[in-house]
């Protein structure tokens, strides 16, 4: 027997142990009703496994255990489930909880079970489950769940296992009766504990008050090989704290808020290590515990092995209960113990006694009088508080000096109040004001957590309005863009008239609306002069603007009219190619996502297939357009019309070009994420553009060798519009750097990409002004498989040129652009309408993109490439940047439905 | 069955706190036995005088804080502050000095403050140091051990006697011979004499001091009784007179002439009556055991400095006053360290 420490305080009670212990154990009646609170233990209750009217055996799983720290629920005996609900259950406030209502049948029968044959041979993680499914939780009166405590050793090392016989509380002898009489099971549920474990050393702390509990444990270890310790320690309550046991048997302080695992101890008590040796080696779940029935009003106080559930009063009973004399019902010891004012309450696992005292035995306590800081409460205390002060602290509501004082480490023993002199129930303001101050901090927290989520969501909304705000302005100043874009258009309706593309209706609608303004003009000036008006002068004015505006409507109309007719008759190679080009990428496009709907084995694949037929039928008719037009052109005689086309068709691609390079460069400064897709599809433009020149520069080589002057101008603008591009463009970077953004580096890239650009178009314009064969021979192929094609259909052009109209469309705006660009490059209108045409120009491939994802194949032409590169990269940046591409959806959407 | 319901525990211990006040009387007996036997009757019908003022007063004050009367009179604790300035007052002290000291007690010191257990000054000090400020001839005015009356028996003045001089019905004059000065005063008026001359001079330091030895024997043997009996722990008084005795021979070992001896202050005056029955007071001391130590410590100082360097016959009252002043701040900072803290916990706060 190993040396004993002592921990500070602590008040000698009398004990009133005798009376229970002159009986062994006894069986207690088997109720009628049992009623089984799902929460027995400390934690989350139990789930319930069965329902009213189930029919269960004893043993039998009732309840399951809910989360990590929870416990089991078995039925103590046979019968049926008669109701689940609530029902007054053990808590010092005669709450009522869930309960598991049980009506016996008599029969007692147990559910199959057996114990482990060898728990050593079992995996610790199944043998702790086994545990857990055996609803054990702590049984000296706190009602952990063991299995949790049991799981130690996994995250802890664990030296000293001690296990909790002291039975400090007066009267309670259900530890005391249960060693001296089942000492085996206990030894060997710490032989259970102690493998989980692994401790080094056990000490069972046992007060001096046992001895033939001592000596029938002293009996049980006998011969035992686990390095197991009885320590005889004083009788003194509390003692059997688990702190202060510890400290008595190991001199070691659990540090505050801590648990004894970290100081590598562990506590279990010996009603606990009982039940895991009928658990592990029987099979019997936790259904009944020994309780001590004592107190002056019982005519038998004893020891019953009682079946969980059983309500008090049985049990009262069956001890020869004087009601009369009965004062005060407490469960558990008259120190730490409750009183209830109930006794249908039921037994659970927690419950190891019942005082039935008489008023003479407990009775009330005088009114408290004035503390009178004598200091016992601060002799006595095991925790080594100042209760007289934290009394103090409490009363005044100073709850900040309370926990100054360490209230949480109370452990609400109820020594201080014992010994009070003035009979101040100090652990009821202890326990008050541990409740004020965790409602305190709960609701701190509530609140914190609450004004985070506030400002959290003004933080949104102010996003939100910002975010609104600014696509408002967005679109008011699309709108008024879109605006002076059509005064634009309408004012610069004459030439563009002159290429026979121009909506000449629409200039005819614009004529027709400046003559009706004209006239209402007329009419206003006129009704003004009959009424005397002051603002003739302002009238006259606005009727002359309009006169203006209406000749010069009338002088577009005439001329676009005039141009058409110059031209009607002669098929527009240009409009027909473009018109084929595109039905080709879209027939292979959709044959693409045809193919990748397939692999897939997508729905809709014969919607597509269905797509892909009409694509290539429209395909197949755009080509034999492009192909009869080219045909009667070079069959005509007409070349330098053809080269014309050509060259206008180059024209427009190298208009596309240069916007969607512009588009690109703005959408870099501005760090748009956009701006990869933009520069596939600039590369994609890059490459149509090279197309084009290249077909115009063949035709103008093959049907115009001596026109090489003219060629040369054109080369020669092309270099300057290069030249500029590039300018503008190292001006940009230039801006970027200075401003520090981060796309800088890419902007330099494409400075450099532009340069080279424009020494290609210098080389090329070198090359022009010397000799013209080379870049026809190179062009000579494409031309070939063009004539071939040109002869198959002529009558279709008609139908295709419907078609074309709508691709011209923007090239016309184009041609436009260039002009007005080369104007006054720096305007910020040119900038924009650059934007809205490259957007309209991406938005064939968006379209396309959502049906499908990768365009081009690998083997074709160095413009299909760029063009399969750009829907590549494209997919993922624009559904990434959805805000810029709703912004284009209108617009891309109306120049799509036009390509359909 | 009427079952009640009640917070833990349900047990608890017998002793209370007018037990705690009754077992002060007690332990007074052989202090008041002591006094009556030395100086006479006096002591005895102040000690009766104060209670029944007390009594009266806190009856009094119950009425007007409309408290149960009865219910707080049995607390005994006016009993035990009108004890105390009972055996504090000179024996011969006229009826109304009594009355003023207890009224001041009673009233002012403990139920202005808010009752027992709020008090922050123990009201039997503060009525003694009032009435030694105010009142200092008749304060000062001691009985003469009856031993200096001669050595042929007890000769003091008779009951009746001493009814009629506390009351005012005989003249003052008949009992200067039955007065003195007290051991203390006698040594510090005692001009330019050594301490050892001024033993050999004076009358009541050469052959009185005996009876006040006697006396503070019998409040020693209280105060033994008390500890035993865990009415207070040890911490003050030992804490206390260690303290005086130590700086006592510290300076008496140094300077003989002129400081007294270690024992000549242990048991004169009313160091013991003050070490265990007036520091003890646990209401207005340091609460911590460790604080008790310095609060104890600190009146031992300050006897020793007020009684050689002050000008009032004795220390006890205004040093334990004093340290009254202090029990607070001493106990923020004395805290004990709690289970499972590595060290005290200090001041009010956290972060203090």
């Amino acid at each position: 027997m190993g040396h004993v420490f002592a921990f500070h305080g602590g008040v000698h009670p009398p004990e009133n142990k005798r009376q229970s212990t002159r009986s062994p154990i006894r069986q207690a009646p088997l109720p009628q009703h049992l009623v089984l609170p799902l929460s027995q233990h400390i934690g989350a209750p139990a789930e319930p496994l069965v329902k009213a009217g189930d029919t269960v055996l004893k043993g039998q799983r009732i309840a399951e255990a809910a989360g990590r720290v929870s416990a089991a629920l078995h039925a103590p005996t046979s019968g049926v489930i008669s109701a689940i609900g609530p029902y007054p259950v053990p808590h010092a406030s005669g709450m009522e909880g869930t309960c598991i209502m049980l009506e016996a049948d008599g029969e007692d029968r147990w559910i199959e079970h057996a114990g482990l044959a060898d728990y050593r041979r079992v995996p610790k993680t199944e043998l702790i489950d086994f545990i857990r499914n055996s609803g054990i939780a702590g049984m000296g009166g706190a009602g952990f769940p063991t299995d949790v405590k049991l799981h130690l050793s996994e995250d802890h090392i664990v030296n000293t296992l001690v296990i909790n016989a002291a039975e400090c509380e007066p009267y309670i002898t259900a530890d005391d009766m249960l060693m001296r009489e089942r000492a085996g099971d206990i030894v060997a549920g710490i032989e259970v504990i102690a493998h989980l474990l692994e401790p080094s050393h056990i000490l069972i702390g046992i007060e001096d008050n046992k001895p033939q509990a001592i000596k029938a444990l002293e009996k049980a270890l006998k011969g035992n090989p686990l390095n197991i310790d009885i320590r005889v320690v004083p009788t003194k309550y509390p003692s059997g704290g688990e702190k202060q046991l510890i400290k008595l048997l190991t001199d070691v302080e659990v540090p505050s808020g801590r648990i004894p695992a970290d100081v590598g101890i562990v506590c279990q008590n010996v009603g606990t290590a009982h039940a895991i040796a009928r658990a592990v080696h029987h099979g019997e779940p936790l259904i009944s515990r020994i309780v001590t029935l004592t107190g002056d009003a019982l005519g038998q106080p004893q020891n019953f092995e009682t079946l969980l559930g059983t309500p008090y009063k049985l049990l009262l009973e069956a001890s020869r209960i004087n009601d009369r004399k009965l004062y005060r019902l407490v469960v558990g010891g008259p120190m730490m113990g409750f009183s209830v004012d109930n006794d249908q309450i039921p037994v659970i696992k927690s419950t190891n006694c019942l005082i039935a005292a008489t008023h003479h035995e407990m009775p009330p306590a005088p009114p408290a009088q004035e503390c009178i800081r004598c200091g016992l409460c601060e002799q006595v205390c095991p925790a080594e508080l100042l209760p007289q002060q934290l009394y103090w602290f409490a009363k005044g509501r100073e709850l900040d000096k309370a926990k100054h004082h360490n209230l949480f480490d109370c452990i609400e023993c109820g020594a201080c109040s014992y010994v009070c002199s003035s009979y101040i129930p100090l652990v009821q303001y202890y326990r008050n004001a541990k409740a004020e101050i965790r409602t305190e901090e709960a609701e701190q927290r509530k609140a914190e957590h609450a004004r985070q989520r506030f400002e959290a969501r003004q933080a949104r909304l102010e996003a939100e309005k910002a975010e609104k705000e600014a696509r408002r302005k967005a679109r008011a100043e699309e709108a008024a863009r879109n605006q002076a874009k059509k005064k634009d258009e309408v004012a610069t309706a004459a030439p563009a008239a002159n290429n026979g593309q121009s909506d000449i209706k629409t200039l005819k609608t614009a004529a027709a609306v400046a003559r009706t303004k004209l006239k209402k003009a007329q009419k206003a000036l006129d009704s003004a002069r009959e009424n005397g008006n002051a603002d003739l002068a302002t009238l006259e004015s606005e009727l002359q603007q309009a006169q203006q505006k209406a000749d010069d409507a009338q002088k577009t109309l005439d001329a676009a009219e005039r141009g058409e007719a110059a031209g009607a008759g002669q098929p527009d190679l240009k409009q027909l190619k473009t018109a084929a080009a595109v039905a080709r990428t879209k027939l292979k496009q959709a044959e693409k996502a045809l193919k990748n709907a397939e692999d897939k084995g997508l729905d809709g694949v014969e919607q597509l297939r269905l797509t892909v037929q009409e694509l290539s039928a429209k395909a197949e008719t755009a080509q034999q357009a492009y192909d009869a037009a080219e045909k009667g052109g070079t069959g005509g005689g007409a070349d330098a019309a053809r080269v014309a086309e050509l060259k206008s068709d180059m024209d427009a691609a190298r208009g596309k070009v240069e916007k969607a390079q512009k588009a690109l460069d703005d959408a870099i400064a501005s760090g748009s994420p956009a701006a990869e897709k933009m520069k596939a599809g600039v590369a994609k433009l890059q490459g149509k553009y090279d197309e084009a020149r290249k077909a115009w520069e063949a035709a103008a080589g093959n049907a115009q060798p001596g026109a090489s002057a003219e060629k040369v101008a054109e080369l020669k603008a092309d270099m300057d519009a290069a030249r500029g591009k590039v300018e503008k463009a190292q001006q940009a970077l230039d801006g970027a750097i200075a401003s520090g953004s981060p796309a800088a580096e890419k902007m330099k890239a494409g400075v450099a990409k532009l340069q080279g650009k424009y020494d290609e178009a210098r080389r090329a314009w070198e090359a022009a002004g010397g000799q013209d064969e080379t870049p026809v021979a190179a062009a000579k192929p494409d031309l070939k498989a063009l004539k071939q094609q040109v002869s198959i259909m002529r009558t279709k052009l008609k139908k295709a040129e419907k078609a074309l109209d709508d691709g011209e469309g923007s090239e016309v705006e184009v041609q436009e652009l260039r002009q007005r660009h080369d104007a006054a490059k720096a305007e910020l209108d040119a900038a924009e309408q650059a934007r809205v045409a490259e957007a309209a120009a991406v938005g064939v491939d968006l379209k396309q993109l959502q049906i499908d994802a990768a365009m081009a194949r690998a083997a074709v032409t160095k413009a299909e490439r760029a063009l399969g590169k750009a829907a590549d990269e494209e997919r993922a940046p624009l559904e990434q940047a959805l805000r810029e591409a709703s912004r284009k959806a209108d617009e891309l959407n109306q120049t799509l439905s036009r390509f359909e | 069955m009427a079952l009640i319901r009640s917070s833990s525990p349900h047990l608890h211990n017998a002793g209370s706190t007018p037990k705690i006040m009754r077992l002060l009387l007690i332990a007074a007996l052989p202090g008041i036995a002591a006094m009556t036997f030395f100086f006479g009757w006096g002591t005895l019908i102040q000690i009766g005088w104060a209670m029944l003022l007390a009594i009266g007063f806190e009856a009094a004050i119950m009425k007007l804080r409309r408290r149960p009367v009865g219910f707080y009179l049995r607390d005994s604790s006016a009993l035990v502050t009108a004890l105390l300035l009972g055996l504090a007052l000179p024996p011969f002290s006229p009826w109304w000095l009594t009355l003023v000291g207890i009224f001041v007690a009673i009233v002012i010191a403990k139920h202005l403050y808010g009752g027992l257990g709020n008090n922050p000054f123990n009201p039997a000090m503060v009525a003694y140091a009032l009435l030694l400020v105010s009142f200092p001839v008749d304060m000062t005015r001691w009985t003469a051990p009856f031993v200096l009356q001669g050595d042929d028996g007890w000769h003091v003045l008779g009951l009746i006697d001493t009814f009629k001089v506390i009351f005012g019905a005989l003249d003052h004059s008949a009992i200067d011979a039955f007065t003195s000065a007290t051991p203390l005063d006698e040594l510090r008026h005692r001009g330019g004499l050594t301490t050892e001359e001024a033993f050999r001079e004076s009358n009541v330091l050469a052959n009185g001091v005996g009876a006040w030895h006697a006396v503070a024997a019998a409040y020693f043997m209280g105060g033994v009784f008390l500890l035993y009996r865990k009415v207070f722990t040890w911490h003050t008084p030992v804490s206390m007179l260690g303290t005086l005795a130590a700086i006592s021979t510290l300076f008496y070992l140094f300077a003989p002439d002129s400081f007294a001896d270690p024992f000549f202050h242990l048991t004169m005056g009313a160091t013991m009556l003050g070490a265990f029955f007036i520091a003890t007071d646990p209401v207005t001391a340091a609460t911590s055991n460790r604080g008790k130590l310095y609060y104890g410590a600190g009146i031992g100082l300050l006897v020793f400095v007020i009684r050689t360097w002050g000008s009032y016959p004795d220390a006890v009252a205004f040093a334990v006053l004093l340290m009254n002043l202090a029990a607070p701040f001493i106990d923020q900072y004395t805290q004990p360290r709690t289970y499972g803290h590595a060290r005290p916990k200090r001041g009010l706060k956290e972060d203090a």
